[in-house]
């Protein structure tokens, strides 16, 4: 016999957010007002620095049919490239008040269309200090998911740091890196930046176990 | 914010894909064409994992962990009063404080309060079906509700979910975010049910069925149950996986 080592727990199971995930997340898309506090999709209001940008698209399933009980959650670091958490210690890097780095949204029940309102984010250092280009982290749940999803945003305007991003040299197949990066339009003025996310088939979008 | 400790620089443990449900669980239909077909790229964890939002009790309203009244307009809820309690712990066994918990369910005859939910029994007037809390400094947490009822789905002709109440829990980092379902002790509809069936191992499924708690109950008021929650635990060592300075 060996000394045991310390007890462990496993981690509980994973289980589908189900078709009616609003009610506890959205309760105002469910239909109902019931909480003071609500989340939303505002990532980032108008007093935060940086450059203001929507963020948008669909969620589409092996059919090529939009999900529109999807649920999404971003979260990313504000403009200097700095979380809003206690962990991030990146030097120079200065934390906004303003700015929270989370938020949630359900897409539209008609369309399938999701957005974020928030500031572009900065560079993040990655490991062995390698700059990771700008993006935003996307976890997906929804009916049919048993585990929510992760992935990357990344954006088409910043093609030098997406070029020598250490996370999207990973993808073996570099036409796979493609589904991971957001088009950027312009709308009155604003930067709109449209990512499609498909769960399945063809243009599968590379999701992450991180 | 301020329970934040050099322990949340590490990285987390690998998850253990046994535990879960797999993508692809033909018999829970819905997961057919809603399944990656592509495997998951594996990832180390850099700073975009480590961390993730935080709560303050300033965004929490007082009535949040008590469905039993933060929906009640002219009287009670009807169904089986309950308070559901437990600890938010990782694998480690440390508990995770100051984290958000929220929680939805149907309500007693198995009817949601959702724009989609067409099921013929009754909405519950005084039930909103809802709440949401912070665990205390020692990962616990506790909300009273009404027990919901199993309720018809369109999956196989005669399928019917147990009763159960929807969890989604944040920890510390984004990498922990989590989704799950807890169920209720005795319930004979558990082990016909796709979703909890979805999940490989059978010891891991027992782990999202609350125990009756008797030592929890308020006597001639409500039973208790109990639903304890493990999220990922941190990497012990301090040499190689620690995120510094980076």
């Amino acid at each position: 016999m060996v000394q045991p080592l310390p007890e462990t727990f496993r981690e509980t199971p994973s289980q589908t957010a189900g078709p009616y995930v609003h009610i506890g997340l959205i309760p105002q898309q469910a239909g109902f007002d019931i909480f003071e506090t609500n989340f939303s999709n505002v990532v980032a209001g108008p007093d935060a620095t940086g450059e203001p940008i929507r963020v948008e698209g669909r969620v589409f399933d092996g059919a090529g049919e939009p999900v529109r009980d999807v649920l999404i959650e971003v979260w990313q670091a504000n403009a200097a490239g700095r979380y809003a958490h206690p962990a991030d210690r990146q030097p120079g890097k200065e934390a906004d008040p303003h700015f929270r780095g989370w938020g949630r949204t359900g897409s539209d029940f008609e369309t399938g269309l999701w957005f974020f309102d928030t500031v572009k984010p900065g560079i993040v250092s990655g490991r062995h200090g390698r700059p990771m280009a700008p993006h935003l982290n996307l976890w997906i749940v929804a009916r049919g998911i048993n585990t929510g999803l992760q992935t990357r945003l990344y954006f088409s305007d910043e093609e030098a740091a997406n070029a020598a991003d250490p996370v999207l040299n990973l993808i073996e197949q570099k036409s796979r890196r493609q589904t991971l990066i957001a088009r950027r339009e312009t709308r009155d003025g604003r930067g709109v930046y449209v990512l499609d996310i498909h769960l399945q088939g063809e243009a599968e979008t590379v999701f992450f176990d991180v | 914010m301020e329970t934040v400790t050099d322990d949340d620089h590490r990285e987390f443990l690998q998850r253990d894909r046994g535990v879960h449900p797999p993508a692809f669980t033909p018999d829970y239909k819905t997961s057919v064409l809603r399944s990656p077909r592509r495997a998951l790229l594996s990832l180390q964890n850099s700073l975009s994992e480590v961390t993730g939002p935080t709560f303050g009790h300033s965004e929490i309203g007082e009535l949040d962990n008590d469905l039993i009244r933060n929906y009640a307009h002219d009287g009670q809820p009807i169904g089986e009063r309950c308070i559901v309690h437990g600890r938010v712990r990782d694998e480690n066994g440390r508990g995770i404080p100051q984290t958000l918990v929220e929680f939805w369910q149907a309500n007693a005859g198995g009817r949601y309060r959702h724009r989609n939910d067409h099921y013929l029994a009754p909405i519950d007037p005084n039930f909103g079906g809802c709440g949401r809390t912070l665990t205390d400094a020692q990962g616990n947490y506790v909300f009273r509700t009404i027990k919901p009822g199993p309720y018809p789905w369109r999956n196989f002709l005669n399928s019917w979910r147990p009763a159960h109440i929807h969890f989604s829990v944040f920890g510390s980092g984004f990498a922990q975010r989590l989704i799950t379902q807890m169920y209720f002790e005795g319930d004979p509809l558990i082990w016909r049910d796709p979703m909890v069936l979805g999940i490989p191992d059978r010891a891991a499924a027992e782990r999202l069925i609350a125990p009756l708690d008797m030592n929890a109950a308020i006597p001639l008021d409500m039973l208790a149950y109990r639903f304890d929650i493990t999220l990922r635990g941190r990497q012990s060592t301090v040499f190689e996986n620690k995120l510094q300075g980076n």
